[in-house]
């Protein structure tokens, strides 16, 4: 695994403009990640996991503006592209999946059609080629019988079966970025894991690096390189997936550890997580938007939020008091 | 997709055999005693009664009803009082001359409103935003025969632009052999440029107010149901495939958008063929509408049921239409359930 | 209460054309009601000697072919014009509104009943069956008010029979229930007023309709009989001079047509802001 990254997210601040205010949705995110790893963004819905995909990739609604810093991926800043460029690395070098398939599918085309458009797009064929194209992507993500799926619309598939169409239309120009924004969602359990185990595979095969956007922390350790934890637009701890579960440093990513269910403890330890997101509306946030929550508040903690590195290359905690 | 189109058909059967019942009952609730107006004012006793048995008023109104329909089924609807003619055969050569006025309605009101209503969600808050939505709320509230006499002061009185309105043709010209019934494509099938730009001229006016009168409801509906699916997953997902505006506005959203406006056509063409009568009216058009206007007024009974049944039968028949348009476009028809 | 009527008067001051409907809907009103008190000329009085005669100082919206002023004609026109639009809307509002809470409420039979006539109206072009239904009852005021009543009140009837099937079980309705009322009464006294808002801008926006159906109506010469002043009337009396330039005579009538329209359209988009906030178009 080379240490160059693909996708390097540096100081990223995003705000949205709504009725009630300015919401200050992310604020200062760094990350990176790397040639051929997976990393896991992981945080509760509201925590900004969703909103860095959507940034990453330049599909902000118009609503959400880039405050302060930028995201290269190979080299370019994808915050300040232009739009022409955006549109071309989009779907062809970097490609995103999303929640609930079956409604991330255009309902009256047919699914050959719709990842024969992406590959007429980016892919170098010819109208010709394309639905061969888009029948050899479904046998990768490992259709039965996809001459005659090809043909078929969203509706009369599976949400297992659309997930896997998303993932032939993320995957058919081979991209170097796949994001994966909640993949398993609205599917049920057994899909879940042959839906993960082919993203995982598909992304070994290709030397493609993942980022996997999830509030299971369960899933995030089982496939993962690296996990980077979320909440309320901060990042509030990063470490590879090992040191984050042996020795979490950040109380909240304690708690979210102890609130994920494994199967060696029973459903009555598993504890909640006292309190909600902060309103990022208002005026005044305090510095650390955990510490209401938080039962090792001190303080200091109305301070700046301190970024402290760890001794592990990749390991970050912005806490004052870690654990 | 057969079975589901013959389906369809089946369900339009109530609606047909409602519309029957009501035109009958109508023809049964004139004012007073009918056999009394038929027979006229001066008659006896015994003509009133003559009248009623030849009318088979006499009988009970299932009775009536069955002899209604076995009327119906040999196209007879009767005899217009005024002209002496059955009303099928005046209705018949009428009928083409209305459906060419509405045709064009909608034609042009589609072509303006649906553009208008796309430009309009894909540019929001910007001055065709802005002029939809005033032209959408100032458009039904503008009677198709105002905005007709509007039209008709301003291109033919000051103008000279339009010609007079008065029917289908100037008077310098003779109608094209009748093939289908409408004046413009008939004269195109005869190759006479001429008589075509003419009868173009007479529909000049007409057709503009009633597509002014209908374009509200479809781009109104337009632009909601472009916004709704342009806000929907599936077009973030062709964004985020990096596919091209075009191609995510047409191909995407346009199509998806078009099943909610497809359903309002109906409404649309309620609308329509009311307005319809009015303009006909306004530009004496030698339609059904003219026509149930003048019975109407001498209270000829028969042509007015005759009307009053061709238009709600061809209100059936669109509607069925517009379903099986649905039909064909949207795939998930049937398998919802 | 307090809180509906902060919520009106937010509505009101946020959105200038909401308030301009209302101040429109009380000069249309102001008209019905004092219009014949405040015309300059007697509506029906005839002058040969001033015949056609564009606006003027004397004649502000000048004279028709018999030298009647059109301006009065226009003024008085308001009440009847309005008067049948709310009597029409009344009558819908009665069958239609009741009809649709009794489907929507008991279900079953009734609600197949009641789908089945609606749609057997819906099944004809409107305007078309309101022509036939004034051919066939006679050609009388009431007769318009009472077809264009009828022609409306399927879209009435849906709109109540969705809002009461949704209420159907709700918590006051199992409340007044179990307190030993009887269906009747919770219809009338419990899922009436509760639904009433919604039926208020159903209302507002088919009261325009109705405006405009009725002129059509009297324009192709049903209803009204000519001498009385009345919109659609005056516009197909002043039809005739628009192809020899004397605009005036259909214009204006034709314009406060339009403009009664135009405010109960406003009124009701404006309307539904009130009432149902989160649906701002």
């Amino acid at each position: 695994m080379s240490a160059v990254p693909v996708l390097a997210v540096d100081n990223l601040s995003v705000e949205f403009r709504t009725r009630g205010g300015i919401v200050k949705a992310l604020e200062q995110v760094s990350f990176s990640v790397n040639k051929g790893e997976m990393v896991a963004i992981v945080g509760e819905s509201g925590s900004g996991k969703s909103v860095t995909a959507f940034t990453v990739m330049g599909i902000l609604d118009a609503a959400g503006r880039v405050s302060q810093g930028t995201a290269s991926f190979g080299g370019l800043d994808v915050l300040q592209a232009p739009e022409a460029v955006m549109r071309d690395i989009r779907g062809r070098e970097m490609s995103m999946i999303f929640q609930n398939p079956r409604v991330a599918l255009n309902p009256i085309r047919r699914v050959g059609d719709q990842i024969a458009d992406v590959l007429l797009q980016h892919g170098n064929v010819t109208r010709r080629e394309a639905p061969k194209r888009a029948i050899e992507m479904l046998t990768r993500v490992r259709i039965p019988d996809p001459e005659r799926r090809a043909k078929a619309y969203p509706f009369e598939l599976s949400g297992g079966m659309c997930q896997r169409i998303m993932i032939a239309i993320a995957l058919s120009c081979a991209p170097k970025l796949l994001i994966a924004d909640e993949p398993t969602t609205g599917l049920d359990v057994t899909t879940q894991a042959a839906i993960m185990d082919l993203i995982a595979e598909l992304g070994a095969e290709q030397g493609m690096s993942t980022l996997l956007i999830t509030h299971d922390l369960g899933m995030a350790a089982e496939y993962c390189d690296q996990i980077v934890v979320m909440h309320a637009g901060h990042i509030v701890e990063m470490a590879p997936t090992a040191e984050l579960f042996a020795h979490p440093r950040h109380p909240y990513t304690a708690k979210l550890i102890a609130a994920t269910p494994k199967p060696t403890a029973s459903l009555m330890d598993l504890a909640a997580i006292p309190g909600n997101l902060p309103d990022l509306r208002a005026a005044e946030i305090p510095p650390c938007r955990y510490s209401a929550r938080c039962e090792r508040r001190q303080s200091r903690c109305d301070q700046a939020l301190p970024y402290v590195l760890g001794e592990q290359k990749g390991s970050m905690v912005a806490c004052w008091n870690p654990l | 997709m057969l079975r589901l189109i013959g389906k369809r058909l089946v369900g339009a059967l109530p609606s047909v055999i409602g519309v029957l019942i009501v035109t009958f009952l109508l023809t049964r609730a004139l004012p007073g005693d009918p056999a009394a107006f038929f027979a006229g004012p001066a008659a006896t006793p015994q003509a009133i009664e003559e009248v009623r048995r030849a009318l088979g008023l006499d009988k009970t109104l299932p009775e009536q009803f069955v002899v209604y329909l076995k009327d119906l089924s040999q196209g007879n609807l009767g005899n217009s009082i005024a002209t002496g003619q059955p009303v099928l055969t005046e209705i018949r050569t009428r009928l083409p001359a209305s459906l060419e006025l509405t045709l064009y309605g909608l034609l042009v009101s589609v072509l303006i409103a649906v553009p208008l209503g796309v430009l309009a969600a894909t540019r929001p808050g910007s001055w065709i935003d802005h002029l939809c939505r005033v032209m959408t709320t100032a458009g039904v509230s503008l009677p198709a025969f105002f905005t007709g006499l509007l039209l008709v002061y301003v291109l033919y009185y000051r103008l000279g632009w339009a010609p007079a309105p008065l029917g289908r043709l100037d008077i310098f010209y003779s109608a094209p052999t009748s093939v289908t019934g409408l004046y413009t494509i008939d004269a195109l099938l005869e190759g006479n440029g001429e008589v075509f730009r003419a009868a173009c001229a007479q529909l000049l006016l007409p057709v503009t107010a009633l597509a002014i009168f209908t374009l509200a409801p479809l781009a109104r509906m337009t632009r909601a149901a472009m916004l709704e699916v342009l806000g929907s997953d599936f077009i973030r997902t062709a964004r985020a495939s990096g596919l091209p505006k075009g191609k995510i506005v047409y191909a995407y959203a346009f199509r998806n958008a078009m099943l909610p406006v497809v359903t309002t056509l109906g409404m649309v063409f309620s609308f329509l063929l009311g307005a319809n009568v009015l303009v006909e009216k306004v530009f004496s058009w030698p339609g059904i509408g003219t026509f149930a206007i003048e019975a109407l007024i001498s209270s000829d009974y028969a042509p007015i049921q005759g009307f009053v049944l061709t238009m709600a039968l061809l209100y059936v028949a669109l509607n069925l239409a517009i379903d099986i348009l649905y039909i064909v476009i949207d795939p998930r028809v049937g398998f919802e359930s | 209460m307090s809180e509906t009527l902060k919520h009106i008067r937010y509505v009101l001051t946020e959105n200038p054309v909401t308030l301009f409907a209302f101040s429109l809907f009380g000069f249309i009103l102001f008209c019905a009601l004092f219009g014949p008190y405040l015309a300059p000329y007697d509506p029906l009085a005839t002058n040969g000697a001033a015949t056609l005669k564009p606006p003027s100082a004397q004649h502000w919206f000048g004279t028709d072919a018999l030298g009647r002023d059109i301006f009065s004609r226009v003024l008085v026109a308001t009440r009847l014009d309005l008067g049948i639009a709310f009597f029409s809307v009344v009558l819908t509002f009665a069958i239609g509104a009741l009809a649709g809470i009794a489907a929507g409420f008991f279900g079953g039979w009734v609600d197949r009943v009641v789908g089945r006539l609606a749609d057997t109206i819906m099944a004809f072009p409107l305007f078309v069956l309101a022509m036939g239904i004034v051919a066939a009852l006679g050609n009388t005021v009431g007769n318009i008010v009472l077809a264009t009543a009828i022609i409306n009140t399927p879209l009435y009837a849906r709109v109540a029979r969705a809002e009461a099937n949704i209420r159907r079980n709700a918590g006051f309705v199992e409340a007044a229930r179990l307190s030993g009322n009887g269906e009747g009464r919770i219809l009338l006294l419990q899922i009436l007023p509760n639904i009433m808002p919604i039926l208020m801008v159903q209302c507002s926006l088919t009261m325009g309709y109705a405006i405009l159906n009725a002129a059509g109506l009297s324009f192709i010469g049903l209803g009204i009989a000519p001498p009385t002043p009345e919109w659609g009337i005056l516009v197909a009396e002043g039809a005739a001079y628009m192809i020899s330039g004397e605009w005036w005579v259909a214009l204006f009538p034709g314009l406060a047509l339009m403009t009664a329209v135009f405010c109960f359209n406003l009124l009701g988009d404006g309307l539904r802001d009130i009432v149902d906030p989160r649906r701002r178009t």
